[in-house]
């Protein structure tokens, strides 16, 4: 507290029944500073943002303005205050245009009553001036037509414009392309030069890395390390979130495939164009490219979700017919779908209902659910997945980020597939599940089953993956085999302008 | 080490008292229900206890709730899945037009049977397609074909009741059977078939699966055009048993009285029961506690002599309030 106008939480505690989310939790942020706040899930990140937007107040300790404290009665108080939190879902009006909703609650109004449109609009474009935003989107534009990105752009906008002085951004890349989240970077920059709190939430360490002053870690709701983010690696970072050493977190013990397995040929749906593919048993097979680049599309469409305009599926020789999701189980595919709330699981059924989803004649006698045979079957999948859960009826829905994905990818090992195709298997989830996900891709490759990773984590796709396959605008531009698989490489090809015109030869 | 985790949480469960277990097992949901139709039972019982108590009347309620009880059940499914098919009423009107006439026709009961359930299946079919396959809002689907099978019952009965003369087929609405009336047995077996289908096995699972998320239940391989045809052909079905029933107890097959406004209570008895109207939430026992209600509630208003105007305005006030508690329990959790 050397200068007055700091924003800082001084010894804030949280708890929530049993468990200590916040535990005597001291931070000073400072103007001009980027903070970034790191964590495992159910670290304490959550709760402290929800603190500082006033939707709860602390047990004990206090946040303070300077040598003032704040006290919060409701979010409006930490808006005042100059607290602006920006969330992962963009609360925006889809109906009211750009302008409206960055001025929102201080439209120029013209005689008291009627919308002053004209000063609105140079208002708007002045703030979009500022941001360099003057392309991407026009003041009369409705909202709903943008991007997550261009939303989250109309957020901070807004957030700046009603006076926004410590600015919190709750995992913004996660839905970003690496073009926009660059750009989101240079706009933090910006707000950091210009002398605001910045507050920067992320699961990707690089960027943290990349972009924060300083890192600050929280474990189990207690601050573990607050140090300048000059000559941390992510190894370090990730070990103090953790508590313990991750050995290389990308490792894998076999490199050994064996014969074909899947062979895709010329595919072609509404989204992706004439994809032709194959995976050996053993084998991992990386897919990486851009947002939108038509990854999660290639592999409904091989699992038969969507509608198959051309092409063939083979698996061991055997075509895949007819074009339906129950025609690829059937044939030895798995799917686990990157949304894994809307695309994977049945969030208000149990871990049970969940794992034994798709392995009917396992669980049942005479059509009916036989609650002893699927406890047979998942019992030792939870168990070798470690799935942290009081027991197998827990609703999904209580689970962390990355037991929904144990829980997803239980479902599948039970059905013992050849071919599994993880789409963003560890979008989301802490540190600690990842390594345990990267385990098991190795472990079942080892195995013999067929892999196909779907990431856009670079990392991942290095460490992991034989073969990468590249793709663009719904087609493949590059195939990289190890050791040539790296990142200048795969980001070259991913660029849609670098996708070739049809009949164009990839050198 | 993990199982052992499951396994000391097994110990801890089965250390918890009875009375703990056996509100697991019902539900809080459930047994607030109870709690509705004691408070009821307890409001009747004091205004008209002479009447309301006898074993005569409470046979009455018993039979009232039969036709209902199917409907709700079948109903249930229909929610259950993520539909809603508000044409039962008009199908149990059609159906025992159907039925009537087939008996007249052939003179046996048995005809009539088949003829209920068949018109019933094939109204259902006809729902299942139109929502389906032409991908038509359920509501509005089911409100177009209500107004359709309303029709043709009046186009097939000229508009006029039809007399059933079978006394094989009336004891199907006024016979006994151990004390106990026929259609009483026939909603317990129903209600038995109903809720080993839809909480045991597999189809009723996928059934969840279905209603609580379409797109994971694709995922998962399951044919859900093949399920969502299927169970408006099983809701048609049961409205079919539903119009045969009517039409032995009443006698005779009729376009439209007594099927008036049984899709309204149907609806309601399965979401007083804990349906979710956006699907994949909801049990059949939950269902029976709703139509339990409704029945004590259409008994009790007669008895204390609610005219009948004032007793729909309590039926449709009775559902927008089941709605209304769903969708609170549903945000809060």
């Amino acid at each position: 507290m050397t200068q007055p106008e700091f924003f800082s939480l001084d010894g804030i505690s949280k708890r929530f029944g049993v468990v200590q989310a916040l535990d005597n939790v001291s931070i000073a942020f400072r103007p001009g500073e980027v903070l970034a706040l790191v964590g495992e899930n159910g670290a304490g990140k959550s709760t402290m943002m929800r603190i500082l937007e006033g939707v709860f107040g602390p047990d004990s300790g206090t946040v303070r303005h300077g040598a003032t404290p704040i006290v919060f009665g409701e979010p409006r108080d930490s808006h005042r205050a100059g607290i602006r939190v920006i969330h992962q879902e963009p609360e925006i009006v889809p109906n009211l245009t750009v302008a409206e909703n960055i001025f929102v609650g201080e439209l120029p109004r013209l005689a008291g009553v009627l919308l002053d449109w004209r000063k609105l609009e140079e208002q708007t474009d002045r703030v979009l001036a500022t941001f360099g935003m003057q392309h991407d989107m026009r003041p009369r534009q409705l909202c709903g037509t943008l991007g997550p990105a261009q939303r989250q752009m109309i957020e901070i906008m807004r957030a700046i414009r009603a006076g926004g002085r410590l600015i919190a951004f709750d995992e913004p890349t996660s839905s970003l392309t690496g073009d926009e989240a660059r750009r989101l970077f240079s706009v933090i920059r910006r707000l950091r030069e210009k002398g605001t709190s910045i507050i920067y939430i992320s699961h990707r360490l690089n960027e943290i890395i990349d972009l924060a002053d300083r890192i600050v870690v929280l474990r189990d709701g207690r601050l573990v390390d607050d140090s300048p983010a000059a000559g941390a690696s992510e190894q370090t970072i990730a070990r103090l979130m953790v508590g313990r050493n991750i050995a290389d977190l990308f490792t894998r013990e076999t490199w050994r495939s064996g014969e074909q397995l899947l062979d895709v040929a010329g595919l072609t749906t509404d989204r992706v164009s004439d994809v032709s593919l194959r995976v050996r048993r053993g084998e991992v097979l990386g897919i990486a490219g851009l947002m939108g680049a038509g990854r999660s599309e290639l592999a409904k469409a091989i699992v038969g979700y969507d509608r198959r305009i051309a092409g063939t599926i083979a698996m061991n020789g055997v075509p895949v017919v007819p074009n339906s999701p129950h025609a690829a189980i059937v044939a030895g595919i798995g799917f686990a779908p990157e949304d894994r709330k809307h695309e994977a699981l049945l969030l208000f059924r149990s871990i049970l209902d969940n794992a034994s989803l798709c392995v009917p004649d396992k669980t049942s006698s005479f059509g009916f659910f036989n609650r002893r045979k699927a406890l047979e079957i998942v019992s030792p999948l939870a168990a070798k997945m470690s799935i942290k859960a009081p027991n197998l009826d827990e609703q999904v829905s209580k689970l962390s980020g990355g037991n929904q994905q144990k829980v997803v990818l239980a479902r599948w090992l039970a059905r013992q597939p050849m071919l599994l195709i993880l789409d963003e298997p560890t979008r989301g989830i802490d540190i600690g599940a990842k390594a345990e996900i990267y385990r098991l891709i190795d472990e079942l490759a080892a195995s013999g089953i067929g892999i196909i990773l779907i990431s856009s984590e670079m990392p991942e796709l290095i460490g992991l993956a034989d073969r990468v396959l590249v793709m663009a605008g719904g087609r493949i531009t590059a195939e990289l085999a190890r050791p040539d698989i790296d990142e200048a490489t795969i980001l070259k090809h991913a660029m849609p302008q670098s996708a070739p015109a049809p009949g164009d030869h990839i050198q | 080490m993990n199982s052992l985790e499951l396994r000391a949480s097994k110990a801890q469960t089965d250390a918890r008292g009875a009375s703990t277990r056996l509100v697991e097992r019902l539900g809080v949901h459930n047994i607030s229900l109870l709690v509705a139709l004691a408070i009821l039972i307890i409001i009747f019982g004091s205004l008209r206890g002479d009447v309301f108590f006898s074993s005569r009347n409470l046979l009455n309620i018993g039979l009232g709730v039969t036709i209902l009880g199917v409907l709700a059940m079948s109903q249930t499914v229909v929610i259950v899945a993520g539909g809603l098919d508000i044409a039962v009423g008009a199908t149990v009107g059609l159906t025992t037009v159907s039925t009537a006439m087939a008996i007249q026709a052939t003179g046996s009961p048995a005809a009539g049977i088949v003829a209920g359930l068949v018109l019933g299946g094939l109204a259902g079919l006809v729902n299942g397609i139109i929502i389906t396959y032409g991908r038509v809002n359920a509501v509005i689907a089911t409100l177009g074909t209500m107004a359709i099978f309303r029709g043709i019952a009046f186009i097939m009965s000229d508009g006029q009741s039809i007399a059933i003369f079978s006394d094989t087929f009336r004891f199907i609405g006024i016979g006994r059977i151990l004390g106990l009336p026929l259609l009483v047995w026939i909603l317990v077996l129903t209600a038995i078939a109903f809720h080993l289908f839809l909480a045991r096995s597999i189809v009723g699972r996928n059934i969840y699966a279905l209603g609580g998320n379409p797109v994971v239940a694709r995922f998962s391989g399951i044919n859900i055009n093949r399920y969502r045809v299927g169970i408006y052909i099983m809701s048609g079905v049961a409205a079919g048993l539903a119009g045969i029933l009517l039409a032995a107890r009443t006698g005779s097959g009729q376009p439209v009285s007594g099927s008036q406004g049984l899709e309204l209570e149907a609806i309601t008895a399965a979401v007083l029961g804990g349906c979710a109207l956006q699907g994949g939430k909801g049990t059949i026992v939950g269902a029976l506690l709703g139509v339990a209600i409704i029945g004590v509630l259409n008994n009790g208003m007669i008895l204390t002599s609610v005219p009948t105007f004032y007793q729909l305005l309590a039926k449709g006030s009775l559902l927008i309030l089941a709605v209304v508690i769903a969708e609170y329990h549903l945000n809060r959790t």
